[in-house]
């Protein structure tokens, strides 16, 4: 792994030397945060000590569903270093309900979520009690004298039947929250006169995100003031929504993210512990400290997916694609989080993929159970769209008897169609299927490899050998402001960004997104290096801290290069316009006259010039500027995107299937991405091969399960299977590079890609290998079992045993 | 998690553990690598009062040629098992399934004897014991008594062991030239227990199989003799057609296998016959 990886460097920077001509955009930078990241040497938020900090300990249910009758926290009080005990009750008055910013319907049912659960409780791991302590060991040790009566209430784990009427309800209101639906063209027409129609039911199972930092909050005031250290991707939408839940004015809060150990979604969140941390702080005027063990996360972050998808197609005899039609069901959990009800409609636009069609509809319903909520998860809402589409097209093909790529290039839009508005009504602005395609199969051996999988079913083989295609797109870079609006989104998409520019020409990028594994400021320092042209060491990049960095959308949506990269570029585009000014007035000359290249201003036709550094300290000294010239060279930019970004490529997957066993091993992979311009190829693999692991994990290895009365049985990581690299394949990666239009860096977004491109490749593969026995789908994870089973229902066509449920 | 509070006894011999053991009566709980007692003490599954931790009681630790058999000190880590020449030599078997244990961070911290006292049947150990009848050497203050692998698994993690008992050392005897050794183990990712393990040791005499011992990880609450195999593969000829597969087939009689997340009993025994032929061969140096 290493070799490859160091030869991969070492092409990136031959190709650097020939192209580069010296720009750091491009450059295979090694991540500037990494050393003080990999080692611990910095603050994350458990590390954080500060005097006279107490330890919280939350006592969770053991039930999926009952009525709290009785709390009863006098023993807990006495035990030792106990200093405070809290229920419900106690915080009744003041905790508000933790907020949902995306009503996605006028008439959704958005129920009351206490942070703290007062009357009833409706998942497994919902907080009832909390205690204040000494330390850890000592809260956690209290939490066994609380006593709580429950009065046990049904559960309601499954989607379907939880829509029956006269079943138990999760909430007065009924189970159903909302239904959204979307229509273009003619679908009736698209399905009446179709030569093939497919339909199938997948099953996008409940995954649980696992950073590699447990989510912790440190909270403190001086008794007038707030500050909230939170391991959160959103520092900034995390302030104005505690503002408004706790009442604590939003100019006396502060809130800091420091650095944050991964969030795929999961810390895009308002948590139930932020508020009750808050709260604690404010009644006992101490610091107050929480961090979660690995099975208490399990139990309370919020879960990804977890949709039940019915999907239809509609093809002409030649394979040209005439119609999709959607019909959801998505499980909300037991209340609506942050976005929890927007995560299907971020996929309601991306069913059509890379494809062209003339009709589309989409229905969504979301439903409540007594599990814990689902919220955005890495790709949120696209990663199911894609599968599905991608799923289907591999069954469309197989339907028509047609090579899969075959089928895709006759649909698929073609590159001199771009700038090309999908029967979604999204305006795709660049890409290039072809080509991203036609180095993905040169890569991978297509034909080998159809060669070796005929072989292999002529001799029946007990390992079979299957083929996965994937050639997904995905909207990102979330967003315009005025679509989100147009959505029912609470907030915009905008993004902020200021450029200091210090005495001695060392430049302060403050970076309204927030970084947690992305690599945020080496990109930056790369940016802003070309920009202003002083070398990458002399930039700094400042973030996640609400009273330096005031304003933000932060970072999700694979928006932060897209949306906050593009405000640093505007920001920094003002900041030369500045230095051009002082540098024209020192130099006498027009400022028209006054060429910039490489840090240097220089008279047109002259050898006379000034650095970028030499007209920083004029600027500070300021006894000779341009009259009403305002004595700094900073700059800020707010930019609000026009589109989303679209980027693409082609995923290839073979994996062969043991038969006998039910066994699976990815034999190769080989992903061409298309993520417009490149601004360091080492973060955009980094953001690949993590994105591929992940989408390889929900086709293979992870689910959450949970049993008939709503206890969740993945507790732990003996029981929630993430794979290690062990488990995964050396990925074979390259790129085409089809500059996006809409942004001034020709950058698309690449967090989520890999996961979103995936998952349809691994599954279509392992079905694929298995078609000859008649086997049209195996459910996710495509466990040894699943798969087992999935051969014996296929030969003995009367049984019914179905897997994990 | 965070275990509850529990107080700690570094012993620095095997007599000033069995004396701390004795002195706390079932409050005690003997600490070796903490592979399988750390997780359930953070878990809150086990609150033990006291932990007497072994790891620096150095005579447990080693492992020792002794003519007819080889001695492996209870204390002595899985990496040391694998990397000895001695048990190398003597018992590959020993060594190839403990080479499968969890990961090698795993393997530098946890015991031999550890994950054999744990008797977990997913473990992989326990059925190593069975296939190769190792012996269980234990001492109490009362003195010294030896176990056979066939009496110390006694049900899922219960042994023999009485709670006055440390597990000092396991017998492994020497099976003599002309064995074919394999482990055969399912699972789902690295480091994930066994869903199904084999362990097979096969003598072959001529072509044909004149003695066969095969145990299987996780399909019972104990680790499992496949008696009626051995008998079936008896005389087989590894290189026809269907003989050993045929001798596979009665991989599962007489197991109990449980039913989790990961496997269902039907798929457990499905997998124990396939899993069994392909140890088999591969022992008989046919794969």
């Amino acid at each position: 792994m290493t070799e490859q990886l160091d030869a991969g460097v070492a092409a990136w920077q031959i190709k650097e030397s020939d192209v580069l001509d010296g720009r750091e955009v491009g450059r295979a930078r090694r991540r500037k945060e990494d050393a003080r990241l990999v080692t611990g040497r910095t603050q994350w938020t458990d590390n954080i000590q500060l005097p006279g900090m107490l330890h919280v300990a939350f006592l969770r249910s053991p039930m999926a569903h009952a009525r709290i009758t009785r709390v009863d926290t006098s023993v807990a009080r006495t035990q030792p270093g106990v200093v405070a005990v809290f229920s419900g009750a106690d915080f009744a008055a003041e905790q508000g309900s933790l907020p949902c910013v995306w009503p996605v319907s006028e008439d959704i049912v958005i129920p009351d979520h206490p942070p703290m659960a007062v009357t009833e409780v409706r998942y497994v791991g919902e907080a009832v009690a909390c205690v204040v302590a000494t330390d850890r060991y000592k809260a956690a040790d209290a939490l066994d004298a609380i006593e709580v009566d429950y009065e046990p209430l049904d559960a309601v784990t499954d989607m379907t039947s939880a829509l029956d009427e006269g079943g138990p309800k999760v909430h007065e209101a009924g189970n159903k929250a909302f239904t959204w639906t979307f229509a273009q063209g003619d679908i009736e027409a698209a399905f009446r006169d179709a030569a093939v129609r497919v339909e199938r039911t997948f099953v996008q199972q409940r995954l649980i995100p696992s950073a590699m930092e447990p989510r912790a909050v440190v909270a403190q005031t001086d008794g007038d003031a707030f500050t909230l250290h939170s391991s959160t991707q959103i520092p900034h939408i995390l302030r104005v929504m505690l503002a408004l839940t706790t009442g604590i004015p939003e100019h006396k809060l502060r809130v800091v993210a420091p650095d944050v150990g991964g969030g795929f979604g999961s810390k895009l969140q308002v948590t139930a512990e932020e508020v009750l941390c808050l709260l604690i702080t404010r009644r006992l005027g101490r610091p107050v400290k929480w961090t979660e063990s690995r099975s208490e996360g399990n139990l309370t972050v919020h879960h990804g997916r977890d949709q039940l998808q019915r999907i239809s197609v509609a093809a002409d005899a030649d394979g040209r694609i005439r119609g999709v039609k959607v019909d959801l069901l998505a499980d909300m959990g037991a209340y609506l989080m942050l976005v929890t009800p927007g995560v299907p409609l971020l996929g309601a636009f991306m069913y059509s993929g890379v494809y062209k069609m003339d009709a589309y509809d989409f229905t969504c319903t979301g439903v409540f159970t007594t599990k814990v909520p689902t919220d955005a998860y890495r790709g949120a809402g696209r990663p199911e769209a894609t599968f599905a589409i991608e799923r289907m097209v591999d069954e469309l093909a197989a339907e028509l008897g047609m090579d899969p790529i075959e089928l895709r290039r006759r649909n698929w839009i073609r590159h001199g169609e771009f700038p090309y508005t999908t029967v979604c009504g999204l305006t795709y602005d660049s890409g290039n299927y072809e080509a991203a395609t036609d180095r993905a199969l040169a890569l991978f051996g297509y034909d080998r490899l159809r060669a070796e999988q005929a072989d292999r079913r002529a001799r029946e083989d007990p390992v079979q050998l299957g083929i996965g295609v994937s050639t997904y797109t995905e909207m990102c870079g979330l967003a315009p402001s005025r679509v989100l609006g147009s959505l029912s989104y609470g907030a915009g998409g905008w993004e902020h960004a200021s450029v200091r520019v210090l005495p001695t020409g060392k430049v302060e990028v403050v970076t309204g997104t927030s970084p947690h594994g992305q690599g945020h400021e080496t990109a930056w320092s790369q940016i802003v290096a070309d920009a202003l042209g002083v070398p990458f060491e002399d930039v700094a990049v400042l973030h996640g801290d609400t009273s330096s960095s005031y304003k933000g959308m932060d970072t999700y949506g694979s928006r932060s290069l897209v949306v906050g990269g593009v405000a640093v570029v505007q920001a920094c585009e003002k900041v030369k316009e500045k230095a051009r000014q002082v540098a024209a007035h020192l130099m006498e000359a027009s400022p028209d006259d006054i060429e910039f290249s490489r840090g240097e201003f220089r008279v047109r036709g002259t050898g006379t010039s000034r650095t970028i550094q030499e007209i920083a300290l004029a600027t500070f000294a300021a006894h000779d500027l341009p009259d009403g010239f305002e004595p700094r060279l900073d700059a800020d930019a707010t930019f609000d995107p026009d589109n989303f970004s679209f980027p693409h490529g082609t995923h290839l997957c073979a994996v062969e299937v043991d038969t006998e066993t039910g066994a699976t091993r990815i034999r190769s992979y080989v992903a061409v991405d298309d993520v417009g311009n490149v601004v360091n190829p080492l973060i955009v693999e980094g953001q690949v091969h993590g994105g591929i692991a992940q989408g390889i994990a929900q086709a293979l290895f992870e689910e959450a399960v949970h049993d008939a009365d709503g206890n969740l049985l993945t507790t732990t990581m003996a029981d929630y299977l993430l794979p290690s690299a062990a488990d995964l394949p050396a990925y074979t990666t390259d790129r085409t590079e089809t500059p996006a239009t809409t942004n001034p860096l020709g950058v698309k977004g690449v967090g989520e890609a890999g996961t979103i491109a995936s998952t349809p490749a691994v599954v279509n593969a392992v079905v694929d290998a298995l078609r000859p026995y008649g086997v049209r789908d195996v459910p996710m994870p495509c466990t040894p079992e699943r798969v087992w089973r999935a051969l014996g229902q296929a030969r003995t066509p009367q049984r019914t045993d179905g897997g994990l449920s | 998690m965070i275990p509850a509070s529990f107080d700690y006894v570094r012993a620095s011999s095997l007599d000033e553990a069995l004396a701390t053991l004795r002195e706390h009566g079932e409050e005690a709980k003997v600490l070796a690598g903490g592979q399988s007692l750390l997780p359930l003490l953070r878990l809150r599954l086990a609150y033990p009062g006291t932990l007497v931790d072994l790891g620096r009681v150095e005579e447990l630790r080693g492992v020792a040629d002794r003519g007819d058999h080889v001695l492996i000190g209870a204390m002595t880590t899985h990496y040391e098992v694998v990397t000895s020449p001695v048990v190398r030599e003597h018992c590959p078997l020993v060594a190839l399934a403990t080479a499968t244990v969890a990961d090698p961070a795993v393997r530098h911290r946890g015991t031999f004897g550890g994950s054999l006292a744990h008797a977990d049947p997913a473990g992989d150990l326990p059925a190593v014991a069975r296939a190769l009848d190792m012996e269980f050497v234990a001492r109490s203050p009362e003195g010294e008594r030896v176990i056979p692998a066939a009496d110390f698994f006694l049900d899922y993690l219960e042994t023999a062991l009485d709670p006055g008992e440390i597990l000092t050392g396991v017998r492994v005897p020497k099976l003599g030239p002309g064995w074919g050794f394999h482990y055969e183990k399912f699972h789902r990712t690295a480091q994930a227990w066994a869903i199904v393990g084999v362990a097979a040791a096969v003598r072959r005499s001529g072509g044909a199989v004149e003695e066969a011992r095969v145990a299987l990880t996780n399909m019972g609450p104990v680790p499992v003799r496949a008696i009626g195999v051995e008998q079936a593969v008896r005389g087989a000829d590894p290189g026809a057609n269907g003989a050993l597969r045929a001798a596979a087939e009665r991989a599962d009689e007489d197991t109990d296998p449980p039913s989790d997340l990961h496997a269902r009993p039907d798929y457990r025994r499905h997998l124990a016959r396939v899993l069994t032929r392909r140890a088999l061969l591969a022992a008989a140096g046919a794969a």
